[in-house]
């Protein structure tokens, strides 16, 4: 039997090196099941064994990972909803949805928090993004043909993360408590009001009454830190799953051959690869 | 890549997880990349999407944390109910739909029209024009030009007439696209711009079409409107 290398080293071994030790271990190895990646029989391991990086494939197509292909939109949008998570859990720390104390909470990170504004900045600018991302990731997907079938409830699906990104960013606006956030809701508000025959009846639902007060506040707060990052959360795992599932990038078929150049020396052949447990035999 | 071989096993399709054991590979009809793309050069996912995937993480993470050093996000004076600002502006994505209530009653411009703009969305993939994306002058050229001209008057009777005042910043892209989509008949030279334009499938204008206007309306609401809605410069007034 040849020397496996996603055994641990026999006792008996020359001195191991730093990334030995770290990773040739059973702890390690109860954790990670894959040799060091520089096979490419555990470059594959890494990316099916592991939960969060098996919604890629083991290979990737060089023209759909190519960067004017989706201009990684798709992927933006969902670094700026991971930023705004993080920020946002931190700056429920600090904050009270409840009038005039929410907006005394703003006064206190700018004033008394350590790195409180700095804080507050990219949670805002990340939202401001997120919403301008994911409109251009939509317009990129329609320029691209990408919406038609097999990927039309994909589509779909977009349009639905569309609609509650933007209605957390409004959500989101009203929580400072402050002169901005207080009129701009109440324009909003006023807009959906003008629904006919249950407008009003719509109105009391999102304000909790007749106007925006305190039980705004707390109806808003909810909505924006509970209620809709979960939704966003489901369907957005739905969606990238679907991507994959509806056979990965689109590519259209008439695109130009002159496209489909070599992609360099780490080129791998496309043969349909089976999953194979760790006791399978290399790939390489 | 229909194969005429018939099958050499039976399928049989039971609801006894014990009496049918044997496992069936099922290749969606139109999902299947890896199996129809057989000269596609690929590379592994790792480092190759990784390392992309990263840059793009560590880049926009950068970007985002450099914004907030230099830009503080706005606080104004504590909410007053009592304070109405002149003008009370929703954020900027909102801003577009209420420059249109300045030409068209709430129930229009805050209720219909957005839900007509969301359901059309929605149900783009389930159109057959939106499908198949054929050339928009690939068939019927005489037809299509009277076509575009009647449609381009009927949109601009509509917007000149049914608002509160013309509503220029939709008439204005609606020419705009109409001549862009006349622009292969108009001007007859051997130019690629021209056969790019020419093309274009009708989803593709109907589609940009919105786009433009959605952004002269947003762009007019941010940084040309000012108290009591009225029409500013942003170099000599400011942004309100
Ligand atoms: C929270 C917002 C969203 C996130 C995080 C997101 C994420 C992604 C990601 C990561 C991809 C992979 C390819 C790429 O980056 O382009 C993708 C593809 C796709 N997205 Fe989104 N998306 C969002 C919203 C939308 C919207 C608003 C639409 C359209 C209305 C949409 C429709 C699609 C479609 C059809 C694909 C498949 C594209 C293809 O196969 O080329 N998504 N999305």
């Amino acid at each position: 039997m040849h020397p496996n290398r996603d055994e641990p080293n026999p006792p008996t071994s020359p001195k191991k090196g730093l990334v030995e030790v770290l990773t040739d271990n059973r702890v390690t190895r109860s954790v990670i099941r894959h040799g060091y990646p520089d096979t490419n029989r555990n470059r594959a391991l890494v990316v099916f064994s592991n939960f969060f990086l098996h919604i890629h494939p083991v290979k990737a197509r060089v023209r759909a990972i190519a960067f004017p292909r989706t201009f990684y939109l798709g992927g933006l949008s969902a670094v700026m909803f991971f930023i705004l998570v993080v920020t946002g859990l931190l700056l429920m720390f600090y904050y009270h949805p409840s009038s005039p104390r929410a907006y005394e909470d703003m006064k206190d990170l700018r004033f008394v928090v350590s790195a409180g504004v700095f804080l507050r900045n990219l949670h805002r600018w990340s939202a401001h993004a997120m919403v301008a991302l994911v409109f251009l990731h939509m317009v990129r997907v329609f320029y691209a043909g990408a919406y038609r079938p097999p990927r039309e409830f994909n589509w779909v699906l977009g349009v639905v993360l569309f609609l509650l990104t933007v209605l957390l960013s409004y959500t989101g606006y009203l929580l400072p408590w402050d002169q901005l956030a207080y009129w701009a809701v109440t324009v909003g508000t006023r807009m959906a009001q003008a629904t006919p025959v249950i407008g009003d009846e719509i109105s009391f639902l999102m304000l909790g009454g007749h106007s925006v007060d305190s039980n705004t506040l707390v109806r808003f707060f909810v909505l924006h830190c509970v209620l809709l990052p979960t939704v966003l959360t489901v369907v957005l795992a739905v969606h990238i799953w679907r991507v994959r599932k509806d056979g990965g990038i689109y590519i259209p078929p008439d695109e130009r051959d002159e496209t489909l150049r070599p992609g360099g020396e780490d080129t791998v052949s496309n043969e349909v690869v089976v999953a194979p447990n760790a006791e399978d035999e290399e790939l390489q | 890549m229909k194969s005429n071989l018939k099958p050499e096993f039976e399928v049989v399709e039971g609801t006894d997880a014990r009496q049918v054991p044997v496992r069936l590979l099922v290749v969606q009809e139109e999902a299947r990349p890896a199996v129809e793309l057989q000269d596609e050069p690929v590379v592994m996912t790792f480092p190759h999407l990784f390392v992309r995937e990263l840059i793009a993480l560590v880049a926009a993470s950068l970007f985002i944390v450099v914004i907030s050093l230099l830009f503080d996000a706005p606080l104004e004076e504590l909410a007053n109910p009592q304070k109405t600002p002149n003008p009370a502006k929703a954020p900027w994505y909102f801003l577009g739909l209420q420059e249109l209530l300045h030409y068209y009653p709430p129930v229009i411009s805050g209720v219909v029209l957005p839900g007509l703009v969301v359901t059309a969305l929605a149900v783009i993939p389930y159109f057959n024009v939106n499908v198949q994306r054929t050339p928009f002058w690939a068939t019927h050229k005489p037809q299509k030009i009277v076509g575009v001209l009647v449609a381009t008057g009927v949109v601009t009777l509509i917007f000149y007439i049914t608002g509160a005042h013309p509503i220029w910043p939709l008439i204005g892209p609606t020419w705009l696209i109409g001549l862009c989509m006349l622009l292969p008949v108009l001007v007859r030279a051997d130019l690629r711009v021209l056969r790019w334009v020419e093309t274009r499938s009708l989803a593709f204008w109907i589609f940009t079409w919105f786009l433009v206007a959605a952004v002269v309306m947003s762009v007019i609401g941010v940084f040309f409107r000012g108290p009591a809605w009225s029409f500013t410069l942003p170099w000599v007034d400011g942004i309100y």
